[in-house]
């Protein structure tokens, strides 16, 4: 029945080129509404190219949209909030240092008059804040508010410039399960108003959860249409991955050997200079991976940033087979060989301008086989870099080619290929597979179990709740920077740990 | 109505880093039209001159080495400190540094044969240049202090300490004009070409050129500062040391920069004097930018604005157009490549709705 209703939007034969890529390929796209649609795809698949045209900020190449029935030509997102169109992006366009308030009629003064009217646009706020449950002081600053909020303020400033249809762009990607949840029942008292989102995802749990349809895009097509209640979670994986996925990574006898990792009564403070990790000891033994859970910001930055080298705690030693590690200099780190996968690769791990090779050498470039009197061997280098190019399968244009023309999936594979080149003994990886889609996670995921059966130990600090639980060997929960609770993987059960992440014990 | 977008562009081929800068002074000298006209010249008259004036004789040719040698110089200094992100506006200062340890040592050097007297003049100098470009290095690295604002600020800083020692123990016995004593033929930079100015300096400079080329392309010190230039965040967490490649590069540059003024002291000038350099160090960011940052684009770069200084002079004779016009081309050839270069990055989409 829902099929004869009047469209709020209808994309159709859309098609976007970007140089010699096609994000888009003749996609059709219908939204109705009072429904929850979801976009499912991989990384690259399409969907954010997609509604950033909707959205008025990409101009397609061919194709034609018409929203509530009448065809639209959007030349800028203006032209589509005019029209009811507004988009939350992952990284929202808030202000820090401006209130709640301020950010939100930023942009919708009228131009007649030269003062804000603040009064009015308060009552508004307030009047919009009660209706949908979306309460945030107006006067806050943005920045005291946590993501939740932030992402909250975002849908306040849309449904006060009257949208009615909602794209959102992996909101949850940044938002804790609690969180999570009170989005999704903003998003469906939306929707039972008469408004429409669209929710941009590559989690399947969520889009089975909160849409009503799914439209599942691999390579800038549409491969599948489905009533989400017609559909399955494997269905879907498959459609978006194009093949058969083996649900689980293989993984082997647990057989801890020594510990090669010994965090004692660590102490460390944030950038504000508060405590974030307080009395933290963990150890890491060879041959296992014990993996961090954790909601973000609970210390996982921190207590990276100081196994790496990056930041000196407070107090507390840090032992790499028995060796103290200097802390703030990663060249320690290094030498102790430690493998750093850092969870910023673009701003920490690689250097984007500089080429594949260049980056391949960072660590290794004065050892004796690159240099001799600070002269480099390029010849060596050379080698070494196409070597490990080829042992794991990066695609690009050659050693030579600059490192930010690589997809996301290569640029971990060249952080992966740079820190496991010298068969380190432990292995720091933070969020080694956020962005990254199917195939390339599962790479990752692959190469860390295959250097366990090497003998190294690994701690993985991530906030994907399945790859911890899929990859690790025992299972560490970390809250306001003190271990919560930690159990062996096969014992530990998805409420204890989430009970954990939310800071109850027992 | 038709608008226009910036729109980033596909990466350009290799060739594009060579044809850019020479386009740019192609537009610059067709901007430069706009001038010479309103000055009252002719103007293919005054391009004939300009060039001939540079490039015509032997003798005019050898003096654009002449004047491009300290520009080669102090355009190495700012592209190597560049390279690095420090960014090092106060070549200017590091070449009156290098010509104030010239002079000090020039004066003194008596009984000290040539073959000894040079090489310690050019390596004290070196350093003088390298000591004070350090000064702000430190204050980036330990302290925080925004090298732009040191750099330049120190100029000032170097430019009173030379008057204050030309109107004090360095002043030429007996002279009331702030200027020193004349260098010991010892410290005299040898000609090498007869009848012309076509000094050693010059030579030092076409070294340099080649050094640093060596430096940035073959040595791990070149790699780890580029390093440090792209994200100092990603090169700390490499394990590089970042103070001390920002230290090094400060070094070098400013001792790059005190050669320039060595040479202006030891080969031309033969004594300290206040206008010992029309702003060298300040051309030399010009230079820098216009040569891509590459060693090789300097040398050329250096080279084009030695021809405009050089050539401007017989122009003005010849044709009455001023020598000021050099400048305007100068400044015009620097706008001209920041806009290209924004090019290279990015292109303007004309949109028609």
């Amino acid at each position: 029945m829902i099929e004869t209703q009047q469209p709020m939007v209808r994309m159709s034969s859309v098609t976007k080129h970007f140089l010699d890529v096609t994000a888009n390929d003749k996609v059709d796209f219908i939204l109705y509404p009072g429904e929850i649609c979801s976009l499912l795809g991989e990384n690259g698949a399409g969907k954010t190219t997609l509604m950033n045209i909707l959205f008025g900020y990409y101009a397609c190449d061919e194709g034609e949209i018409f929203i509530k029935g009448e065809k639209a030509r959007l030349s800028s997102p203006k032209d589509a909030i005019a029209r009811g169109v507004g988009m939350i992006r992952q990284h929202f366009a808030l202000v820090p240092t401006q209130t709640v308030l301020e950010n939100i009629v930023i942009g919708t003064h009228s131009g007649r008059s030269i003062f804000l009217d603040l009064k009015t646009a308060r009552r508004k706020l307030l009047d919009l804040g009660k209706r949908f449950g979306l309460e945030v002081a107006p006067d806050a600053p943005v920045w005291t508010l946590s993501v939740g909020e932030q992402q909250k303020v975002e849908i306040l400033k849309a449904l006060y410039r009257d949208v009615d249809i909602l794209i959102m762009d992996e909101p949850t990607a940044v938002l804790a399960p609690a969180e999570t949840d009170d989005l999704f029942s903003t998003l469906k008292f939306l929707v039972r108003e008469g408004r429409s989102v669209v929710f941009i995802s590559h989690k399947l749990n969520e889009v089975m959860d909160i849409s009503d349809r799914i439209v599942v895009l691999r390579a800038g097509r549409v491969v599948a249409k489905r009533q989400t209640r017609e559909t399955t979670a494997r269905e879907l994986a498959n459609l978006m991955v194009g093949r058969e996925l083996n649900g689980n990574v293989s993984k082997k006898p647990f057989e801890p050997g020594p510990p090669v990792l010994e965090i004692q009564n660590l102490d460390v403070r944030n950038d504000r200079k508060l405590a974030a990790v307080n009395n933290l000891s963990l150890i890491v033994r060879q041959k296992e991976i014990l993996g961090m859970a954790g909601i973000s910001g609970n210390g996982q930055r921190e207590l990276s940033e100081v196994l790496f080298g990056m930041r000196n705690p407070v107090q507390g030693v840090i032992k790499i087979n028995n060796t103290p590690l200097r802390f703030g200099h990663p060249s320690s780190a290094i030498g102790l060989n430690m493998g750093r996968i850092p969870e910023d690769r673009m701003g920490t791990g690689l250097l984007m301008d500089l080429s594949v090779e260049e980056n391949m050498i960072l660590e290794s470039h004065s050892c004796v086989d690159f240099q001799t009197y600070g002269l480099t061997r390029s010849k060596k280098i050379n080698q070494y870099t196409d070597e490990l190019i080829r042992a794991y399968n990066i695609s690009t244009a050659g050693r030579d080619a600059v490192t930010k023309s690589l997809s996301g999936g290569n640029l971990q594979k060249v952080m992966l290929a740079r820190e496991l080149a010298g068969n380190p003994a432990i292995i720091i990886a933070v969020q080694p597979t956020r962005g990254l889609d199917v195939g390339a996670m599962e790479y990752v995921h692959q190469r860390l179990l295959q250097e366990t059966e090497r003998g190294a130990g690994i701690l993985l600090i991530s906030e994907d709740l399945d790859e911890v639980f899929s990859l690790s060997d025992r299972i560490a929960v970390i809250y306001e920077g003190k271990i919560m609770g930690e159990a062996l993987a096969e014992n530990a059960s998805r409420e204890q740990i989430g009970l954990w992440m939310s800071g109850v014990s027992q | 109505m038709i608008r226009l977008r910036i729109a980033k562009r596909k990466p350009l081929p290799p060739w594009a880093r060579v044809i850019i800068p020479v386009m740019a002074i192609v537009v610059t000298l067709i901007l430069s039209a706009i001038p010479i006209l309103l000055a009252g010249g002719q103007l293919w008259r005054s391009y004939f001159y300009l060039f001939y004036g540079a490039l015509g004789t032997r003798f005019n040719l050898l003096e654009t080495f002449v004047k491009g040698s300290p520009l080669i110089l102090t355009g190495l200094a700012v592209a190597f400190a560049f390279r690095a992100k420090f960014w090092n506006i106060g070549a200017e200062g590091q070449l009156l540094a290098g010509a104030l340890m010239a002079t000090v040592l020039g004066v003194h050097l008596g009984g000290v044969p040539r073959p000894f007297a040079l090489p310690i003049i050019i390596t004290a100098g070196f350093l003088a240049g390298g000591v004070w470009a350090v000064i702000p290095a430190v204050l980036k690295t330990k302290l925080n202090v925004d090298d732009v604002v040191s750099t330049l600020l120190l100029n000032y800083v170097m430019w009173h300490i030379m008057g204050a020692l030309l109107f004090g123990p360095l002043q030429q016995p007996g002279s009331s004009w702030p200027r020193s004593a004349a260098i010991v033929e010892a410290a005299r930079y040898p000609m090498l070409l007869p009848r012309s100015r076509f000094h050693m300096g010059i030579i030092i400079s076409f070294i340099a050129v080649f050094i640093i080329w060596i430096i940035n392309n073959k040595t791990t010190f070149g790699y780890r500062s580029k390093a440090v230039g792209v994200n100092i965040r990603a090169a700390h967490f490499g394990g590089i040391n970042t103070t001390a490649v920002i230290v090094w590069t400060a070094l070098i540059s400013g001792g790059l920069a005190a050669l320039a003024g060595v040479g202006e002291l030891c080969a031309i000038q033969y004594r300290l004097i206040m206008d010992i350099s029309p702003g060298y160090g300040y051309t030399g960011i010009v230079i820098a930018m216009l040569g891509n940052l590459h060693p090789v684009g300097v040398l050329f770069s250096a080279l084009f604005f030695s021809v405009i200084i050089v050539g401007a002079q017989t122009m003005s004779r010849m044709t009455g157009v001023p020598t000021y016009i050099a400048e305007v081309i100068q400044g015009m050839a620097l706008m001209v490549m920041l806009v290209f270069l924004l090019f290279t990055e990015y292109r303007i989409r004309v949109m028609r709705k």
